[in-house]
């Protein structure tokens, strides 16, 4: 007879209840690293998939994903120049947030290099790639844009022509993907009035220069277009992706490229480093304490049920050892009940998630060495947490049955 | 265990609390109770009644004097001598004027808690309790949860209880107190069966004048001293 399994039986409610909350506290710990892990899922979506060898950025810079990185976008040509060099292509990535259909709609705006890239890397699940250089765009679900759908950029109508899963940017936002002239255009969108004040700007500020004295002609282009200004910068990129040819020295190419005094080159591996251990460190970190803090809030509230539990069944417990019960079978009585209740609440944990994770807004990935980790904790919290009711269980006297 | 005692005692004093609380409880009691013997114990409230029969329990260790039990020396002033537990569980059974039965076990499982703490297989130990539960009178309860029993038949498991393990020497502590005086003649007749069958020693510490025919001997209890 298991004297635990009886006792439960007659505290049935409490006991449940116990079980659901300490369920919903694992099911939050294993929730805590199930962010954490989609985090890294989602901030490498982009890096995994582009298929890059390496990542030639603004000198001194560590890439797009780390901070503001801006690049010339003809730095493109120069680095197909170089021997191994495959391909390079513009690499043009930033976050816009407009309104469509009357609610805010935020996404990460993506350019691929047309026409080499049309995007057939991006996950499509319905559609097809981009098929012209300009006015078309691959959305993710995540935006909850239909395909075939319209959206106003910069004053220019884009059609959504392929959608995508699981493209996120590593803040979250649902990847968009353009060529890289519109992706552009829609980052240096600057209404008409804006354009015409920028040019007069420009225009006086080489009026106060020694260039503008000695180049009249700059003060005639600098009221024109900018594209006529190359001196004056044209739209920039993030960066440049290089993929390197068959059998080709990565360690040639870098060595090359990093000499460059305007660029920095950065490793595929060395991306992925920089966005695991720079961006997402803190957040690892702070959701590391989060859940450091939810086990030990656990332990107590299991360390509480089960000193009530033992303090409500202390008269039984003196009777038993008055009839002359080990130790081991009190312990043994409170320690079962901790397990049951830490397995109970694992159990919950595990299924509660299963069904709630999925319908969180971000990606949150349960791995099984997670699973496997809160197993052992939840053994171990438990163990703890029997020790107070089993300190008072072991105090009581037999003779307290008499008063 | 071969000797005729079922419990010698030899001096037995208590004093509870020091200082100007002290309270002499019990002074110098001598006591022998034969196997196969049902004694009484009488006397006036705070006599010190209570306090021999938990020395004797060995659950309220006296201050000074010698307990041996069924030849067995077991205590040498507040000193154990053997392991007091494993004692208890083998040789001794008790009853109180309270039930005290475990209240999330029923009432078959009650009886049967006292096997399994003595290592009877769990089978063996089910179907020992319902034949105890018989012999009491209580079979037909025997799922019951003790809040769902009378305080009568609560106290006729306790005493199937008590009699699980065959102890050598039984301790009652006003057991028929709670019950009517028929079903308290029943328990105690019950007492003098185990006596005479299984040659255990009883102990009882009863008010009732009317069930003094029911023991071997009696002995008064005063002021913590015992006479005849
Ligand atoms: N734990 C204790 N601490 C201090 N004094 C105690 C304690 N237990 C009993 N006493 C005292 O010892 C004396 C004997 O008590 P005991 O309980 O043995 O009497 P009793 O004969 O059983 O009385 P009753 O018939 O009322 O049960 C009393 O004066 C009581 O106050
Ligand atoms: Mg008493």
């Amino acid at each position: 007879m298991n004297l635990a399994a009886q006792d439960i039986r007659h505290n049935l409610g409490r006991f449940a209840l116990t079980a659901v909350g300490i369920g919903l506290l694992l099911m939050i710990v294993l929730g805590m690293s199930g962010i954490y892990r989609g985090m890294i899922d989602d901030a490498l979506v982009v890096v995994d998939h582009i298929g890059a060898d390496s990542w030639v950025v603004q000198r001194g810079t560590r890439g797009p994903f780390a901070e503001i990185s801006r690049l010339p976008a003809n730095l493109e040509h120069r680095l197909r120049a170089v021997p191994g060099v495959a391909s390079a292509r513009s690499f043009v990535s930033h976050n816009v947030q407009r309104e469509h259909r009357g609610k805010p709609l935020r996404m990460n705006v993506h350019g691929l290099a047309w026409p080499e890239d049309k995007g057939e890397w991006v996950n499509l699940i319905a559609g097809r790639p981009l098929s012209q250089a300009h006015y078309e765009m691959i959305a993710d679900t995540s935006l909850g844009l239909e395909l075939g759908e319209k959206l106003v950029f910069a004053g220019d109508t884009y059609t959504v022509g392929g959608v995508t899963k699981g493209m996120v940017s590593s803040g979250g936002d649902g990847i968009a993907f353009f060529t890289v002239r519109d992706a552009q255009a829609i980052q240096f969108d600057l209404s008409g009035e804006a354009t015409r004040l920028e040019r007069a700007a420009r225009v006086q500020r080489a009026v106060g220069q020694d260039i503008g004295r000695a180049q009249p002609l700059l003060l005639e282009r600098g009221a024109g277009l900018s594209s006529g200004l190359p001196a004056l910068g044209p739209p920039m990129v993030s960066a440049i992706t290089v993929r390197l040819a068959e059998g080709a020295d990565s360690g040639a190419v870098a060595k090359t490229v990093a000499a460059w005094p305007d660029v920095s080159v950065h490793t595929r591996d060395g991306q992925v480093q920089l966005l695991v251990h720079g961006m997402i460190d803190k957040a690892r970190r702070q959701l590391g304490l989060f859940r450091i803090l939810l086990v030990i809030i656990s332990t107590i509230i299991m360390a509480l049920i089960l000193y009530t539990l033992t303090l409500d069944k202390i008269h039984d417990i003196a009777m038993l050892k008055l009839m002359g019960a080990r130790n081991s079978m009190i312990a043994g009585l409170i320690l079962q009940q901790a397990l049951l209740l830490g397995a109970l609440g694992f159990g919950i944990a595990w299924c509660l998630g299963a069904w709630v994770f999925p319908k969180f807004p971000r990606r949150v990935l349960v791995a099984p060495e997670d699973l496997w980790g809160l197993a052992v904790v939840v053994v171990i919290i438990s163990v703890l947490s029997s020790l107070l009711g089993i300190w008072k269980a072991m105090r009581v006297a037999p003779n307290k049955v008499l008063a | 265990m071969n000797t005729t005692s079922a419990i010698e005692v030899f001096n037995l004093t208590k004093v509870y609390g020091c200082g100007n609380t002290e309270v002499v409880a019990m002074k110098d009691v001598n006591l022998r109770v034969a196997k196969g013997e049902v004694i009484a114990l009488l006397g006036p409230s705070g006599a010190g009644k209570s306090t021999l029969l938990t020395a004797m329990g060995l659950i309220n260790p006296p201050t000074a004097g010698r307990i041996v039990i069924g030849g067995v020396p077991v205590l040498d002033g507040p000193q154990p001598l053997v392991n007091l537990r494993a004692f208890r569980r083998h040789h001794l059974g008790f009853v109180f004027q309270k039930a005290n039965l475990i209240p999330f076990l029923n009432a078959v499982q009650n009886v049967q808690v006292a096997l399994e703490i003595n290592d009877v297989p769990t089978r063996h130990a089910r179907h020992r309790a319902r034949e105890l539960l018989d012999y009491l009178g209580v079979a037909d309860r025997a799922e019951n949860l003790p809040d769902a029993l009378s305080g009568g038949q609560q106290q006729r498991v306790a005493v199937a209880r008590a009699l699980a393990n065959e102890p050598a020497l039984i301790l009652a502590d006003e057991p028929t107190a709670a019950l009517d005086s028929h079903r308290g003649r029943q328990v105690m007749e019950l007492f003098r069966k185990v006596a005479h069958e299984r040659g255990a020693g009883v102990i009882v510490v009863t008010h009732d004048q009317r069930a003094l025919n029911a023991f071997d001997r009696t002995f008064e209890m005063e002021d913590g001293q015992l006479s005849t």
